[in-house]
């Protein structure tokens, strides 16, 4: 009660002054705000036609994967009111028909979605380890390690893939088809090297970006941890990883999306077959060999964007802090 | 897919995740028992080595050998520098270099040019996270789904009948004929181009944007008593208070486009003078098996990416410091 009568009276104080200040100024401020408005409607114009430049061709793709494919062939996504047509069937075909002819996307989803999370799981505990050693023992030659591994983020890819599949056939080959003698249910042809490839390239990085963090833990917590008689597991696994959750979202999710859109790592180790090959790969094959296809690709493009898109509006601040982070790798 | 099939798929991620939560705690739970005297060595010894011993694998060991590689022929024999000497005389692999620089020349420039004029824009304007959103969103999406999405935009319909593809629409619109777009040299090389365009822009502008919103007002108020216009205080305040950032972005960017693989891939597998050096690496290394020549160009990649990697890393630590 006792506040509200104070907010108008000080209003009411600001105008007076401003109106004792004279005519000249109110004129003043009076164009400038005109002024201003003016060019901020030219700002946000120019704005609205980035905007919809940027968005048109995903929402042109979108629509179409929703039309017939006798209209998608013969008419422009732009004429949808002109010739209406409403299906699921382009989604229906891409996902669960078992012709030969189809696409059978709904197993390479499974196959993305198998590579991706073992391949955000194993760096990033992985890393994680690494990154708390970096921060918290003290070592002879540390920072010297330390540097080296940040340097490799600066290899690219294109580097390591000729020696590495050399060596997965020499080595891995074998294990797998043991594996494969005995639980007949693994195909050969598995996950483990895309697996580990990822693992491989994506360490250089999540090392760097948590060590960061973790370093930034204080050690009290810690110390207090080891007086009371932790281990160096329960402290790394209580205390570490918990604390630092908040980094390792933002990693975890750029890793998740790194590996769920590549198609390099896929095209040199999966073998390419239904068996492990994610969606990227499967997308690529297709625009390559029903590039006019397009009732089947623009749902099945669909199909793989989903997973991304329901990643970036539902944790967008996680996902901008991550993918500043690590724009620079590949 | 057979539900044969998915209980196996199933089988190997649980299984996969499980063998590595059993190595790690196995790991953990030796370093517990460890004695005393040298545990210390023993704890680093389990949290940095199974990191290093990938890393060293994956990355330090493939890469000096992908540099000795560089000097050898399809049958693994020293050839000297015959590898590169190919490089610079076949018209093709000329092509595929000079389309390289052309990327590396218009991406970042174009992206950084059309993400900060579009961050200034909507700086504090209504709704102004829908239209970060928008522009964003590509960055999220795999380069092979953008692939898709701009292939469709330059479908192209013989002339006469209805077309499909939206660009090709607008040039029949304006009264053209329609072009064969991703089979048209050296016009496709942009049309590519556009495509990284259209993903980088995003990241650009959320940059720019948080950097913009960094400058301090104070500045900004005082040159606005002192007269001046809205460009003059653009280009007079708030540029030389976004510089670092700036120099970042573009660096960010060049590293990413020198590297661009999957939009050619998908959209034209480096046929019809559209390749670049990464593509032409992939398809020398594993299509033609010539692991020597594939080498090489890795090696130019590499070579080409260290100068901008360094600059920015010593930008980035600079800021840091001043932070």
């Amino acid at each position: 009660m006792s506040t509200t009568p104070i907010v108008p009276t000080t209003t009411d104080t600001q105008t007076g002054d401003q109106l004792s200040k004279g005519g000249d100024i109110e004129v003043g401020t009076k164009s400038r705000r005109v002024k201003r408005r003016l060019t901020s409607r030219g700002a946000t114009f120019a704005a609205l036609i980035i905007a919809v430049i940027w968005t048109i061709p995903t929402f042109g793709l979108f629509i179409s994967s929703f039309r017939p494919a006798e209209l998608i062939q013969s008419t422009g996504w732009w004429t949808i009111f002109q010739n209406p047509g409403f299906t699921l069937d382009n989604y229906q075909e891409v996902l669960l028909s078992s012709s030969q002819s189809s696409p059978q996307l709904g197993s390479y989803f499974v196959n993305s979605l198998a590579i991706a999370i073992p391949g955000t799981v194993f760096p990033l505990i992985l890393g994680a380890m690494a990154a708390y050693a970096f921060a918290w023992m003290k070592f002879k030659g540390s920072n010297w390690l330390f540097i080296l591994i940040f340097a490799l983020q600066i290899v690219p890819l294109q580097m390591a893939l000729l020696p590495v599949l050399q060596m997965f056939t020499t080595f891995l080959r074998p294990l797998q088809n043991t594996l494969h003698d005995v639980i007949p249910m693994i195909p050969e042809q598995n996950y483990l090297p895309v697996w580990i490839a990822h693992t491989m390239f994506g360490l250089p990085l999540i090392i760097f970006l948590l060590h960061n963090f973790i370093s930034e833990i204080p050690g009290e917590v810690i110390e207090a941890a080891r007086v009371d008689g932790a281990s160096p597991g329960q402290i790394f696994f209580r205390i570490v990883l918990p604390l630092a959750l908040p980094a390792i979202a933002s990693v975890a999710i750029f890793q998740f999306l790194w590996v769920w859109n590549d198609l390099l790592v896929a095209l040199i180790f999966s073998g390419g077959t239904q068996d492990v090959a994610p969606l990227t790969q499967r997308l690529a094959e297709l625009t390559g060999t029903r590039g006019q296809d397009w009732q089947r690709l623009t749902a099945a493009a669909f199909v793989s964007l989903i997973v991304p898109l329901i990643v970036f509006f539902s944790l967008q601040r996680y996902f901008v802090r991550g993918l500043l982070a690590g724009a620079t790798k590949g | 897919m057979t539900t044969a099939d998915l209980i196996g798929k199933i089988i190997q991620v649980v299984g996969g995740l499980a063998i590595f939560a059993a190595i790690v705690g196995l790991l953990f739970f030796f370093l517990d028992k460890a004695p005393k005297r040298g545990k210390d060595w023993i704890q680093l010894l389990v949290f940095l080595a199974p990191a290093f011993i990938l890393v060293f694998l994956g990355l330090i060991y493939p890469a000096v050998r992908t540099s000795l590689l560089a000097f050898t022929n399809n049958k693994g024999d020293f050839n000297g520098l015959d590898n590169f000497i190919w490089m610079f005389t076949q018209p093709a692999i000329l092509n595929t270099l000079l389309n390289t620089v052309i990327w590396v020349l218009l991406v970042p420039t174009i992206s950084t040019a059309v993400g900060l004029a579009y961050a200034v824009f909507i700086d504090k304007s209504k709704g102004e996270k829908i239209y970060k959103a928008l522009v964003f969103m590509p960055m999220a999406i795999s380069m092979v789904g953008a692939g898709i999405i701009w292939k469709f935009v330059y479908d192209y319909r013989q002339a006469g009948s209805e077309q499909i593809g939206l660009l090709n629409q607008i040039v029949v619109w304006f009264g053209g004929e329609p072009v064969q777009w991703l089979q048209s040299s050296p016009i496709n090389t942009f049309l590519l181009i556009v495509v990284m365009i259209w993903i980088q822009t995003g990241f650009a502008m959320v940059v720019l944007s948080a950097a913009i919103k960094a400058v301090p007002t104070e500045q900004l108020e005082a040159a606005e008593i002192d007269g001046t216009n809205a460009w003059e205080r653009f280009t007079n305040v708030t540029l030389p208070g976004i510089r670092g950032s700036l120099v970042v972005v573009i660096t960010t960017i060049s590293i990413a486009t020198l590297k661009v693989f999957d939009i050619v891939r998908t959209m034209t597998a480096g046929n019809f003078d559209t390749s670049v050096i990464a593509n032409e690496m992939y398809t020398q290394a594993f299509r033609a098996a010539e692991p020597g020549r594939g080498s090489a160009l890795a090696l130019v990649l590499f070579v080409l990416v260290l100068p901008i990697v360094i600059y920015n890393i010593r930008l980035m630590q600079k800021q840091r410091e001043i932070r």
